[in-house]
């Protein structure tokens, strides 16, 4: 008979819920079959823990005596500023948004050892920071600077707000070049030094439910260390694209938009993270708990790494170019393994994605399910999946018409 | 036999003498060098692996401390932050000597002090600021 949420809630809160993670799903099923495993088996865990640049938060601080309106003008945390085209306490950090002079970034190929992420991680671990504004004044708000320290817990509202973490999939990155190239992708050194690739494989979450049959809007994650729901598919969202017989898409595919309370998150969780030469990102933690509503699901859940395909891309030019197409392709498995074989030649591959992390996650999510703490939501809509007819655009420049 | 990873600190005074020959020709050491650098101050500090035997290397240990060279063990200046490291494997595929190196089973990355030339490849690779190097 197959199962419902409810139910499964039902005996989360007994203490009696069969909870694996995507890892240890693996072997479970081959060993018990995919029937009897269905049946057994009500949630698998899995997780995540890579770079994820489109993060970030929104604040509300409170209001100064006399009044300050940050909206419209400029506001900064550690001299990074912040977006505060809003009311007049409510602003946004962005994960990437470094500060507006850092000599550490102007000597090649640049450092970028500060930014926004690294706000958000020192936040998340209580410590002070520095917000300082100029405005223009007005006769409600009177009030033109603002300088002071300021936590997270002394603020009304701190909540993380990522509209694109987790992607399916992506791409495997090389440098067919004869120089060094610094990419988001990691450093990559010529004519194929080194291969880059970041994605947990099979306990990724989004690889775990290949075809969002059960996860949507609303459903309650691992977020940061603490808890956040889904708030829909993230940008860039595209399901549309060429899969494996078991529905694992062979090409970056779809994203995650997600939220939480800041407050609730650990620094271990969220971490400010540098590329040499490329820039700052957040590198977050997240784990979706996928229920086993039925068979079909737990095949999903049971892929192994060398079912999960990747395309290996060169960054040197097709990547920068934005030429479609791969020089190779792979699978998890093999890139795991420390080496690869791209046009006839070996190359050693690295990850940027923290697989160990990924497991340390999904471990804690099932602790937390086994422990009654928590419970899974149905979905209010669920992904639109590769049948949704999203088509994923590039940017069409159409020349500004110079007016006399 | 022996074999020593250390860093040699030099005084302004000795950047212009031969000491290294000194090593390999009166205490029959084998010096393979793996990183040099003069600073604008004009002392030098050497990376050096040295291979002897022990009564050689003692000898040449007191040579150096006599003539003003300061020995510290290579270890001293390679640090891996282990709280900082999140085991991406970012910096696995450029580190000559695997010293850097992951346990493939689980995916666990470790350091290995006695295998680190400091040449430095890891620094820019790391996103998360785990490998310092005092050189």
């Amino acid at each position: 008979m197959a199962k419902t949420i409810e139910g499964i809630n039902e005996k989360i809160k007994k203490g009696k819920a069969v909870v694996l993670t995507a890892e240890e799903i693996i072997d479970y099923a081959a060993e018990k079959g995919v029937k009897r495993a269905a049946q057994e088996v009500d949630v698998v865990t899995t997780g995540t823990f890579g770079p994820m640049c489109s993060s970030g938060a929104y604040f509300n601080v409170g209001h100064s005596k006399p009044r300050i309106k940050l909206g419209g003008g400029k506001t900064y945390l550690n001299d990074i500023p912040v977006y505060t085209g809003f009311a007049a306490v409510d602003f946004f950090l962005g994960a990437t948004a470094m500060p507006e002079d850092d000599p550490r970034n102007k000597i090649f190929p640049g450092k970028f050892t500060y930014g926004g992420a690294y706000v958000i991680e020192e936040l998340v671990a209580g410590k002070d920071v520095r917000l300082t504004a100029t405005a223009y004044g007005t006769d409600c708000y009177p009030k033109k600077a603002l300088e002071t320290y300021i936590s997270l817990k002394e603020m009304n509202e701190a909540v993380l707000l990522n509209i694109r973490n987790a992607y399916q999939n992506y791409n495997v990155a090389v440098n067919l070049s004869e120089k060094v190239i610094y990419t988001y992708m990691g450093v990559l050194q010529p004519k194929m030094g080194n291969a880059t690739y970041s994605s947990a494989g099979q306990l990724s979450p989004l690889l775990n439910d290949p075809l969002y049959k059960t996860i949507g809007i609303g459903t309650r994650i691992f977020l940061g260390g603490g808890v956040g729901y889904v708030v829909g598919n993230g940008t860039q969202h595209n399901p549309g694209v060429k899969r494996t017989e078991g529905g694992v898409p062979k090409t970056p595919s779809g994203t995650l938009c997600v939220t939480g309370d800041l407050k609730m998150m650990s620094p271990k969780w969220l971490r400010g993270t540098s590329y040499t030469g490329y820039g700052v990102t957040l590198t977050v933690g997240i784990g979706v708990p996928i229920p086993i509503l039925n068979e079909e699901i737990l095949r999903y859940t049971a892929v192994r790494d060398e079912e999960i395909l990747a395309q290996v891309v060169d960054y040197s030019d097709s990547y920068p170019q934005c030429i479609p197409g791969n020089i190779g392709e792979v699978n998890y498995k093999q890139l795991k393994s420390g080496r690869i074989t791209v046009q006839g030649k070996e190359i050693p591959t690295s990850g940027l994605s923290s697989y160990l992390k990924a497991r340390e996650i999904a471990k804690t999510l099932k602790e937390w399910i086994e422990a009654g703490k928590f419970f899974l939501t149905q979905p209010v809509e669920l992904l639109p999946s590769a049948d949704s007819g999203i088509v994923f655009k590039a940017l069409k420049e159409r020349p500004i018409k110079k007016t006399a | 036999m022996q074999k020593k990873r250390i860093v040699l600190n030099y005084p302004s005074r000795l950047v212009d003498q031969p000491v290294i020959s000194k090593l390999v020709k009166d205490y029959d050491l084998i010096v393979n060098i793996m990183r040099a650098r003069i600073t604008p101050k004009e002392e030098g500090r050497l990376v050096l692996e040295l291979t002897g035997k022990r009564a050689g290397m003692e000898a040449g240990f007191k040579y150096l401390s006599e003539i003003g060279v300061k020995v510290q063990p290579l270890a001293q200046d390679v640090k891996w932050h282990e709280d900082r490291c999140t085991h991406c494997t970012a910096c696995i595929s450029v580190c000559p000597t695997k010293a850097l190196d992951v346990e493939r089973t689980n995916m666990e990355v470790s350091f290995k002090r006695d295998k680190c030339i400091a040449c430095e490849l890891c620094i820019p690779v790391c996103p998360y600021q785990a490998m310092e190097i005092l050189f």
